[in-house]
Formats: C-alpha cells, structure tokens, sequence
C-alpha cells in the first residue's frame, strides 16, 4: 500500500506531528519519525524497511508488519492520503 | 478617529460560561497607538470582570433588557453623561435586540455601535435554521422548532436518536430516547422559557469561527479553531488556530450573503465525508475572541474602527497552530467594592 503524507502535515525532530486542519496532533516515537520522513521522501517499502532494518536493528518481517500498520494508523488519524 | 477612546463592554462575567467582556477587552486594551478607557456595564453585582481593575476602568449597574429598553435607555443616558462614550460592545444574545433597537438613538447621543440589522440578527436564529440554510444555499442540519412540549410526539416522527434539544438562547443536549427528550425539554422550558429547538445529530467533528464583516459583504477577519478541552457545559477551556480553507470559504460565503455587520461565531459540523454543516451562528464575538487577536486578527480594534467609517482591509493571515488554556483564578475582592456596586451601582 502507497501513501502520501498530507502537505500541510508539521513534523518536529522530537516527534511531534501536527495536522493544521484539523488541530490533532500527536506524538511518535524516532522510528515514527524516520517512518513519516521516508514516506515524505516518497520512498518505496521496501526501500523503507530496509534502511529502518539497518538503523533499528531488528529484522525485516517484524519491521514491514510495524510499518504497515503504522501507515493504516497515518490514514485513520487523516495524516496521510491512499497515494 | 481620536486618540483616546471610551468604550462601554458588557459580558463581564468572566465565569466557567464565560461572556466575552474581559476577552473584547483584552482586545482594545491591544490596540496599538490607541488609549482606551474600558467602562463595564454588568447586569449582576457577582461579574467577576467588575472587580478586574486593571482591566476595567469603571463599572455601571444596568437593568435586565426584559425590564424595557426606556430603563436600559435611561441608565445608558445617565452613563453617558458620567463618561461620554464612544462605543458600546454588548456581548449577551439577550441583550442584543435591545441594543439593535437603540442603536439610532445611541448614535444620536454620540456612542456608536457595529450591530447586525434586526433582520440579520433574526434570521439567524436558531429556530430558524433550516429556513436560513434554504435561503442561503449552506448545509444545515434539519431543526424545527416546538411552541409547546405537547408537540414532542409527533416532531421526534422526523428524528432518530439521537436528537439534539437546544434552548432559546443557551444550552443543548443529546438525547438518546424519550425519556431524555422530556426530561431536556422541561430542562430547557423552566430555565429559557419556549421554543424549544430539535436538531438533526451530526456526527463529526465541531468546529468554531471568529468572523467580522463590515455590513457590505466583505469578511474583515476569520480565524477557525477547534476546541481541545470542554467544561461540563460544552464551552471551550483550551482550543487551536486551523488552516482549513473549506472552514474559511464557508464563513466568506456566508458573510458575502448575508452581507453581516458586526462580530459572529459560527459553529459548525464536519460530517465523515468532509461535508460541513452550519448549526449555531452567534450574532457577536465568542469568548475565545482573544485566540484570533494573539494570532494577528484583533477584530474587536477593527470592529470600532469600522463603526468609526474608517477603511479597514480585510486581514490577510493569521498563525495557524496558537493556543488557548484558560484557567482560573481567584480574584480576592474588598467587601466595600461589592457594597459599592450592589448600593450605588457604580464601581
């Protein structure tokens, strides 16, 4: 699944996510971040879980299942759109 | 325009259901190059805006509207003579006909106003809603209207649960059965008197505007915010600026039709597929009114200066992302001050 994070989406490098129209916002934790900057930098998801496997040490089945469901929770929460 | 300026404010009452004094207040008190003398007018000796000197510079006891505009009229006379006015900013839904009606008899004595017209302020009430929707061409949830609580049966025949019952002027409940359709509705009935406003539920998100228009279709200022925290009666603790154009254009469209004089809040409600529906349109500035001036849109300064005729351009931008946390706090009052309103009715 393909996603694109909203334009107007603020993100801080302390992980703090703020969508402007609708005021929510929330914080993530340093794989969030690196997560919504890949998918910002319109990486693949292979791409991403690669370099997320390498930076975070942990395998890649664990990291693609983390990723997925992170990107349904970008969805739900109006951050990002079905690209 | 000249440099010193009074202004009369009401809504003092700075409460948990707070008016929008103090905030308008806050406002003009901000109002670069500009020396403003605040004269509060309250309606009850317990407003705490009475006894906030720093912010209020004299108070006046005034009669309740219900006891006749030629007693409001008189009291605002003698005022007047005390402190020869510039400008009155009523803030109470109550108390807005009745200061609508005076306004060319206000203007007469000097002390100028930036009201709605009778008819704007009518026909956006909320008893009047689907009427206004039809005439103006915006969503609005179904709404009729009930003279008499013998009339639930057959207007819930046009409802599910649940339905929203609102009061003539304040206050509005969810109810989920019948039960709590009269138990709202004998609410209501004993604190506002009738009618009695039966509202379609939108489920979604609420939203909130600050606007001012100049009475010939132009939006002088707007500033959308949602509310992050709410009390116990539904009214804003903490909120945030936004950046949504479909909150923006709803208010330019509304303004540019209705061609709306003065300060307005409308509420509105963001369904799940984006539609948005007006259900409240407050006839004067909320009580968050001071968010919208710390994000760059003092509304109530270009409000006087508009009363004034000056040229006011429209505001072109504000900070998206500003926040209010309201607290409170008690204010420690000498007995004297309140013998003083309470006997003499000047503080």
């Amino acid at each position: 699944m393909k996603i694109q994070i909203k334009s107007n989406i603020a993100l801080s490098d302390t992980g703090f996510v703020f969508n402007p129209a609708s005021g929510d916002s929330f914080s993530v934790n340093p794989m969030g971040v690196e997560i919504i900057k890949h998918i910002k930098a319109e990486k693949s998801a292979s791409e991403i879980v690669a370099l997320l496997s390498e930076q975070f040490d942990a395998d890649a089945i664990t990291i693609e299942k983390d990723l997925y469901d992170f990107k349904q929770l970008l969805l739900r929460h109006q951050l990002a759109d079905k690209a | 325009m000249k440099e010193q300026l009074t202004i009369a404010v009401s809504g003092l009452n700075n409460t948990d259901n707070p008016g929008p004094g103090i905030p308008v207040i806050r406002a003009l008190r901000d109002w670069k190059g500009k020396d403003v003398r605040i004269i509060g007018i309250s309606y009850d000796h317990l407003e705490p805006g009475l006894y906030m000197h720093d912010w209020v510079d004299k108070s006046y006891s005034v009669p309740y509207p219900s006891e006749g505009a030629d007693n409001l009229l008189l009291r605002l006379e003698y005022i007047h003579q005390q402190e020869q006015l510039d400008f009155i900013f009523p803030n109470f839904d109550a108390e807005l006909f009745t200061f609508i009606k005076l306004a060319p008899q206000l203007e007469k004595m000097g002390i100028r106003t930036l009201l709605p017209t009778l008819e704007q302020f009518d026909e956006r009430h909320k008893y009047r809603l689907s009427e206004f929707g039809e005439k103006y061409g915006v969503n609005v949830p179904l709404s009729i209207t009930l003279g008499s609580i013998h009339e639930v049966p057959k207007v819930m025949e046009s409802f599910d649960f649940p339905v929203v019952v609102k009061g003539k002027f304040y206050e509005a409940y969810i109810a989920y059965n019948m039960e709590q359709v009269y138990s709202y509705c004998h609410k209501l009935q004993a604190k506002w008197g009738l009618p009695i406003i039966f509202q379609q539920f939108i489920q979604g998100n609420e939203y909130n505007v600050t606007a001012l228009g100049d009475g010939n279709g132009t939006t002088i200022g707007a500033v959308p915010m949602r509310k992050q925290t709410i009390t116990d009666k539904g009214k804003a603790w903490a909120g945030i600026t936004l950046d949504d154009p479909q909150l923006l254009e709803m208010t330019h469209t509304l303004i540019a039709a209705t061609k709306w004089k003065g300060g307005m809040e409308l509420e509105l409600i963001k369904d799940a597929d984006g539609k948005l529906y007006i259900v409240e349109i407050n006839p004067r500035f909320p009580a968050w009114v001071y968010l919208p001036v710390a994000a760059g849109q003092n509304m109530p300064a270009a409000a006087v200066r508009l009363a004034f005729g000056e040229e006011v351009a429209p505001f072109q931008s504000y900070d998206v992302g500003k926040m209010f946390v309201r607290y409170s706090w008690d204010n420690i009052v000498d007995l004297s001050d309140f013998q003083q309103i309470a006997t003499l009715g000047e503080l």
